[in-house]
Formats: C-alpha cells, sequence, structure tokens
C-alpha cells in the first residue's frame, strides 16, 4: 500500500462482542466537566 | 461513514464506525473520495487528468491503488456501515439503575467571585451551604448501594470550593477507605479545587487520596486575574501559582490537571496553555466558558473561528514539544487509538442521570453539576434514591443516536452525543444540539487524531 499508511487502531466492530463491562472513567469525572469527550478515556476491561 | 482532511500536511481519512485511520497521499485521498460514487473507469480517467503532470501516477498505479481501497474495505477498515444504532440504548439498559459516579458538591461556597462561574459562585442560585459529615457518608452509602457490580466507583469533591470544607472531605475519604474491601469496591477520588486554601496538610492528604486533583488556573496572570478574583476583587493568581506548584511537585507523577477556561477576553487561549507549560505544569486543559449568549464572557461567532485555528496552533506546538522531549498533555489531545474506549462506552452517552449524579449538600440528586440549581431537574436524593424515573428515563435515553443532527456526523463516537448540560442550556432541552461546541469538539479530535498521525510517521 504504497499511497495508504493505516494506523493501529481498536476495531470498534469487534469491541461490540465483548466490550461493555462499565469500568472505566466516567466521561464527565476528569478534568473538562463542561462538554462531553469519551474518546480520551482509557479501557479498563481486564476480562 | 468516512471523514477525511487535510491538517499539518497529513492527508486524513477516518473510518469512523471500525475506527480506522489512514494517513494517504493526495492520490489515494481522492480515489477514496471518489470511491463509492464512480466507476474504476470513472476514478481512473479523473486521476489521470488531474495529475497529468506526475510520472508516478499511471493507469496501473491508480489500478494498484483502488485495489488497497477494495482490500481495506473487505477487512472493514474503510466504508464500514454504521450497525451501531440498536446497540445504543444496550449497555444502559443492562446496566439498570446503576450509579458509580458522584459529584459531591461539598461546598456551595466560594472563596473566589468569579463572573463567569456556571455555578453562580459556588452557590448554584441557591444559598450558601456546606455538607455535613453525615450528608456525605449517605451519599458514599447510597453510591456502594447502587453501584451493582461495579468496581471502580469514582467520587468527585466539587463546589463551590471544596477546600472551603476540607475537614468533612478528609472524613469522607476515610470513611469511603474502611468500607471499600467489604464491599469489593474501589473509590477514586477527584478534588476540583481553586487553590487558595492549599496547605500542606491538604498536598500530604490530596496526593496521597486523590487519583486526580484539578487545579483552575486561567493561565496567563492578567487573564487569571481578571476574572478569577476574591470578594475585594484583588485577584488570585500570585497566591495559588505557588501552592499549585508545591502541590505538583511534590505529587510524585500521579495524576493531575491544570485547568483553565477561556473565554471572549482571551480566545488565543493557545497563550494561556503555554504560560502553563512556562511555569512547569505539564497535564493541561482548556474549556471554552459556558455561558448565555447574552453574556460578555461568551464566546461570538468570530472568537469561535479563531479558538478553532488555536486547536491547531496548539497541537502543532505540542508535536514540536514532543520531538523536543519536553512534551505537554492537553485533556482534549488525549486520544490512545489502540487502548480507547470500547464502542459500547462510544454510543452511551456521557452517563449523566443515571451512571453519574451530583449531590447537593443537603442530599439532592441531579443529572450532573451542571443541574444543580435546576429545580425540574431534581432526580431524588440520596435517603430515597431517584423518585424521578420520567427523568431517569430521559437521561438513559441519551446517546450517541438520540438526536437527529447526530446521525450522520462523523464525531459521535468521540462525542458519544455530546453534552446534555450543553445541550440544555443552549435549546432548553437535553435533546438539543450545541453548535457551537460540537464545531469545537470536531476541530479537537482533528487535531488529536492529526498528532497520532505525526507520531506514527515519526512526527
Amino acid at each position: 500500500m504504497e499511497r495508504i499508511k493505516t494506523l493501529e487502531t481498536r476495531n470498534l466492530c469487534e469491541s461490540a462482542k465483548n466490550g461493555g463491562c462499565g469500568e472505566c472513567q466516567t466521561s464527565c469525572q476528569s478534568a473538562c466537566k463542561t462538554s462531553c469527550g469519551v474518546a480520551n478515556q482509557k479501557c479498563e476491561n481486564d476480562k | 461513514m468516512l471523514h477525511q482532511y487535510k491538517l499539518n500536511g497529513f492527508n486524513i481519512v477516518l473510518d469512523t464506525c471500525s475506527g480506522s485511520v489512514h494517513s494517504v497521499d493526495d492520490v489515494a485521498y481522492d480515489i477514496i473520495e471518489m470511491f463509492e460514487t464512480s466507476t474504476k473507469e470513472e476514478i481512473i480517467t479523473a486521476m489521470l487528468e488531474k495529475y497529468s503532470d506526475r510520472e508516478d501516477v499511471t493507469r496501473e498505479d491508480l489500478e494498484y491503488c483502488i485495489e488497497d481501497v477494495e482490500e481495506l474495505k473487505a477487512a472493514g477498515k474503510l466504508f464500514t456501515p454504521d450497525t451501531y444504532e440498536d446497540l445504543a440504548g444496550t449497555f444502559k439498559e443492562r446496566s439498570g439503575n446503576v450509579v458509580k459516579a458522584l459529584c459531591l458538591h461539598v461546598a456551595h461556597t466560594c472563596n473566589l467571585n468569579c463572573s463567569y462561574c456556571f455555578a453562580s459562585q459556588g452557590k448554584y442560585h441557591g444559598d450558601r451551604a456546606l455538607m455535613s459529615f453525615e450528608v456525605g457518608k449517605r451519599a458514599l452509602d447510597f453510591l456502594v448501594e447502587n453501584s451493582g457490580s461495579r468496581t471502580n466507583l469514582e467520587v468527585d469533591f466539587f463546589g463551590g470550593e471544596p477546600l472551603m470544607n476540607w475537614k468533612v472531605v478528609k472524613d469522607l475519604v476515610k470513611y469511603a477507605r474502611s468500607i471499600e474491601k467489604e464491599h469489593h469496591k474501589n473509590f477514586r477520588f477527584t478534588l476540583t479545587t481553586n487553590g487558595m486554601l492549599i496547605d500542606d496538610d491538604v498536598i500530604e492528604f490530596a496526593n496521597k487520596e486523590m487519583s486526580n486533583v484539578v487545579l483552575s488556573l486561567d493561565g496567563r496572570k492578567e487573564i487569571h486575574d481578571r476574572l478569577r478574583v476574591d470578594y475585594t476583587g484583588k485577584g488570585s493568581y500570585d497566591t495559588i501559582v505557588p501552592k499549585f506548584k508545591k502541590l505538583v511537585e511534590a505529587r510524585g507523577g500521579k495524576n493531575y490537571y491544570m485547568r483553565g477556561t477561556f473565554t471572549h477576553a482571551n480566545p488565543d487561549f493557545t497563550n494561556d496553555v503555554f504560560h502553563m507549560a512556562d511555569l512547569g505544569f505539564t497535564e493541561l486543559s482548556m474549556e471554552p466558558v459556558v455561558g448565555a449568549p447574552d453574556d460578555p464572557a461568551s464566546l461570538t461567532p468570530e472568537d469561535i473561528e479563531i479558538v478553532k485555528e488555536q486547536y491547531e496552533i496548539l497541537a502543532k506546538d505540542m508535536l514540536r514539544r514532543e520531538k523536543e522531549g519536553k512534551p505537554i498533555t492537553f485533556y482534549h489531545y488525549m486520544l490512545d487509538l489502540t487502548e480507547g474506549p470500547c464502542i459500547y462506552k462510544r454510543i452511551s452517552g456521557c452517563g449523566s442521570g443515571t451512571e453519574y449524579m451530583a449531590v447537593t449538600p443537603w442530599g439532592d440528586l441531579y443529572p450532573c453539576h451542571q443541574f444543580v440549581g435546576e429545580e425540574k431537574y431534581k432526580l431524588g436524593n440520596i435517603y430515597d434514591g431517584v423518585t424521578n424515573d420520567a427523568l431517569r428515563d430521559e437521561f438513559r435515553s441519551c446517546n450517541a443516536y438520540a438526536r437527529e443532527e447526530c446521525k450522520d456526523c462523523w464525531a459521535k463516537l468521540y462525542c458519544s452525543g455530546g453534552c446534555a448540560a450543553n445541550a440544555f442550556h443552549a435549546s432548553g432541552t437535553i435533546r438539543g444540539v450545541y453548535k457551537p461546541g460540537c464545531e469545537l469538539f470536531k476541530k479537537r479530535i482533528e487535531c488529536a487524531i492529526m498528532m497520532r498521525v505525526a507520531e506514527n510517521e515519526g512526527l
């Protein structure tokens, strides 16, 4: 793929199979408190 | 769904639904843009014409590139269809009425008098009040009782200014630590403070017990002191900066954020971020002010355009600092592409009013800190639990697919539908959209992804 470089990323479709443990940080319980970003939370699923 | 954009010399293709990120050259960028709406022959003809001055762009080469795009599509890394809508409500349904995070308003009062404060100087449009230990203890018990199988429980000591009720904060932490083992829980505490009352005792206790401290500093002295003043009108910068430095130095690498708010007075907020870096702080966050459109501190449409440029300046400068071995972290640019959240986290909404609630000094429950004081948004209290089930259900139904405006938005798996409070303040309903906020959010995500691309390519 000379013209395309693909970064290593988590496959979101795959994550539907074993995700949703709910242990990760609540979105607003960090620095912002005035907007909503979920993508900067770290996955804490240890299963 | 794809999002293609050019930033800082990179051509970036984001395959929203798989989460894949591709860095491509101009030819591949154009091919991908045409791929779903044109035939192979139409693409080749258009590319040969557009790049007629380029020797490397041949029919054979273009065919290879189109094959690559087809391969990526087959591998689920390009043109991935959006199949998540049916999943969007399932996580919250599965979670039932689990609560895992509380924002404890231990002090509805403040020793600063910042005019832009969304909490109206800590009073939340009500009377000044301090939370008693008994109310706080009941709130922690309420959290444990309602947390189901969740292990990690989050508690933010918030205000107003929580250090004005420091003894209660300490006693509540001690109480939580005394019960967490028997209930198989792990409390994570955050302290959000303006710094005025930081002393050695606060530093020692906070650095031992708080997973995170959020320290309010708006950046440059003249910016900070313009709004963050005491009740005599005196700026707080000179008082708090030495205290913040001492706390952070003693923190030993544990999480903290210098957290500022920028307003109409400083849409060039990157200078404030850089000022914080110059002071030696590395974990930084700056947020646009939340206010009514007629508030003189609110950002104007012209400001929004400046702020978008500023986000680019910040991202580029952060890459420079990283290259020079002196990196800084900006909260909104933290984007872990490999270990980030699963799809459920991304589509289920922020959790306000369901897994996350705010507790007033007298024990009332609200969907989040930004709704406190809005009587019709009262959920219940820590003694009787949630009694306004209809309101909880309304928040439960907020997710990345709840708003018409979000359905075709490439950024919805990064914001999960956005902030319900911002939507409420902008449109009068939590199902609305705060458009300027969306614009800034999208720019931040574009910058964050660009930074990962740059890092992948050796900066």
